[in-house]
């Protein structure tokens, strides 16, 4: 099993494809049904996946968008997504990885420190978004901004590429490494 | 009224917490509103129970209420005590009879009065078919001690029974005969849906096999059934200490380190069983765990081998 390559396959007409990282499923499903009430003029694929390296396959479509869910009140959570960043291609980290942060609404409940998840964003140069997935409100604002930002990440938003986004995000929402 | 019952009731209400003081006297039924009304709640707390105990006088209360307000006592603690659970099986041959919940009461009212000539016997309905009895007993020549009562906390649509007390051991046989003319049948419960199916098909699970086997595991551990319910698990552990590490302080420490760990939950099996299926833990789970209905205990205690 290759790692996941960003370029190795052709685009589909019109369709954005994005990956859910992460070890909970249930979170992960209402993020994805979210995410597919949103309206949208690119035809929406989501694919769930409790970690990488995925099981092989070739009708699987390109992947322009991998958001790694972790939960904050599960250090499995973490190591899980840490062990998947490793089965990532290089390429990748141009734009098209984010990171989700969940639980942080409930500080008492918090086995992971919000640094750590904020390190680890920074040493993958890609952005981290905080939620509260179990929030419906919440979760359907994050939804509606995951979906523009697959858009951009495939392609769909003339004059943004991934790449403007990441340079874009970078500079209102990450402290720089002195800061923590 | 006499005073050794005069006294009952100054203990047992006396045990009540203040917090609790008037729901438990509501739930029990036996002073009116108006006769609470005429106590002043606000002193001290040994003045209110006497005040309390004076119109339990007046109204001429009987061992019986003293009972009921126990029961009613124990019902609000029943976390405090320690149950013990007995499962009764039919004999080969047994007819199904209809339970008859007065007829039930009586005969088990007889069946002890008749063995032991001591005996206080309370009843209360309760939820879900449920009676709870109160037993205070006594011997050929002393009275009954209500102090130490014991309880018997009967599902009648089950064949369970619940038994707590200090002193119960010699007279467990005895329950057991007052049980034997009730047979009973377990209710079915209905099998609840199996994985729920993604109707979105542009939702793709990647690891749908893992996902299957995970399932697959967890009902063979578990079952399809609801869970029992309970409430928490407590492991004693008496270990030495381990550790990944070369050195550290704990690592040369001969004796054993002793640690509680409690799992509670409204819901402990079932949270148990949803564990993987969520993604919070692998399977197969630690049979520390799943041993549970199979043993029949929550506590354990850990030793090295």
């Amino acid at each position: 099993m290759s790692a996941l390559r960003p370029l190795d396959k052709l685009p589909g007409l019109n369709a954005a494809t994005i990956l859910l990282v992460g070890t909970e499923d249930a979170l992960l499903q209402q993020l994805a049904d979210s995410m597919l009430k949103e309206d949208c003029t690119s035809e929406l694929n989501v694919h769930l996946a409790r970690a990488l390296p995925l099981p092989c396959s070739v009708n699987r479509p390109r992947i322009d968008l991998i958001v790694f869910v972790v939960n904050l009140h599960s250090k499995h959570s973490l190591q899980n997504v840490e062990e998947s960043l490793c089965h990532l291609d290089a390429a990748f980290f141009l734009g098209k990885v984010t990171f989700l942060a969940t639980g942080a609404g409930r500080d008492s409940h918090c086995s992971v420190h919000r640094n750590t998840v904020v390190k680890l964003a920074h040493t993958y140069r890609s952005p981290l978004l905080f939620c509260d997935l179990e929030v419906e409100d919440f979760r359907a604002s994050m939804a509606q901004r995951l979906v523009r930002l697959l858009q951009i990440c495939a392609g769909h938003v003339p004059g943004v590429s991934a790449l403007n986004l990441l340079s874009l995000l970078r500079g209102s929402e990450n402290p720089s490494l002195e800061d923590l | 009224m006499d005073e050794t019952l005069a006294e009952f009731f100054r203990r047992t209400i006396l045990k009540i917490p203040m917090t609790e003081m008037m729901t438990v006297l509501k739930t029990w039924n036996f002073l009116s509103e108006n006769q609470l009304q005429t106590v002043n709640f606000r002193q001290r707390k040994e003045s209110i129970v006497q005040d309390l105990v004076l119109l339990c006088e007046e109204n001429r209360a009987s061992l019986n209420d003293a009972a009921h307000l126990d029961i009613i006592y124990t019902q609000f603690h029943r976390h405090q005590k320690i149950w013990d659970v007995f499962q009764m099986s039919k004999g080969p041959g047994d007819d199904i009879d209809l339970f008859d919940m007065e007829q039930f009461k009586s005969s088990f009212k007889k069946i002890l009065q008749r063995a032991l000539k001591n005996v206080t016997v309370s009843f209360k309905d309760a939820e879900e078919n449920s009676v709870w009895i109160r037993i205070a007993w006594g011997t050929q020549y002393k009275k009954p001690n209500q102090y130490k009562p014991a309880y018997v906390v009967y599902y009648s649509q089950t064949p369970y029974a619940f038994t707590s007390s200090s002193q119960l051991k010699s007279n467990l046989p005895l329950l057991g005969q007052s049980f034997e003319t009730h047979n009973s049948t377990t209710s079915l419960q209905e099998r609840s849906l199996g994985l729920d199916i993604n109707m979105n098909s542009r939702i793709i699970h990647e690891n749908k096999v893992e996902k299957e086997r995970v399932q697959r595991v967890t009902q063979e551990i578990f079952g399809d059934y609801p869970q029992p319910r309970l409430e928490f698990a407590q492991y004693k552990l008496e270990t030495k200490f381990k550790s990944d590490l070369n050195g550290g302080i704990l690592a040369e420490r001969e004796e054993p380190l002793r640690c509680l760990v409690k799992f509670s939950s409204p819901h402990l099996l079932e949270a148990l069983k949803s564990l993987a299926p969520a993604g919070i833990a692998d399977v197969p789970l630690s049979p520390l765990l799943t041993c549970i209905p199979n043993k029949g205990k929550n506590y354990f205690k850990i030793r090295d081998k």
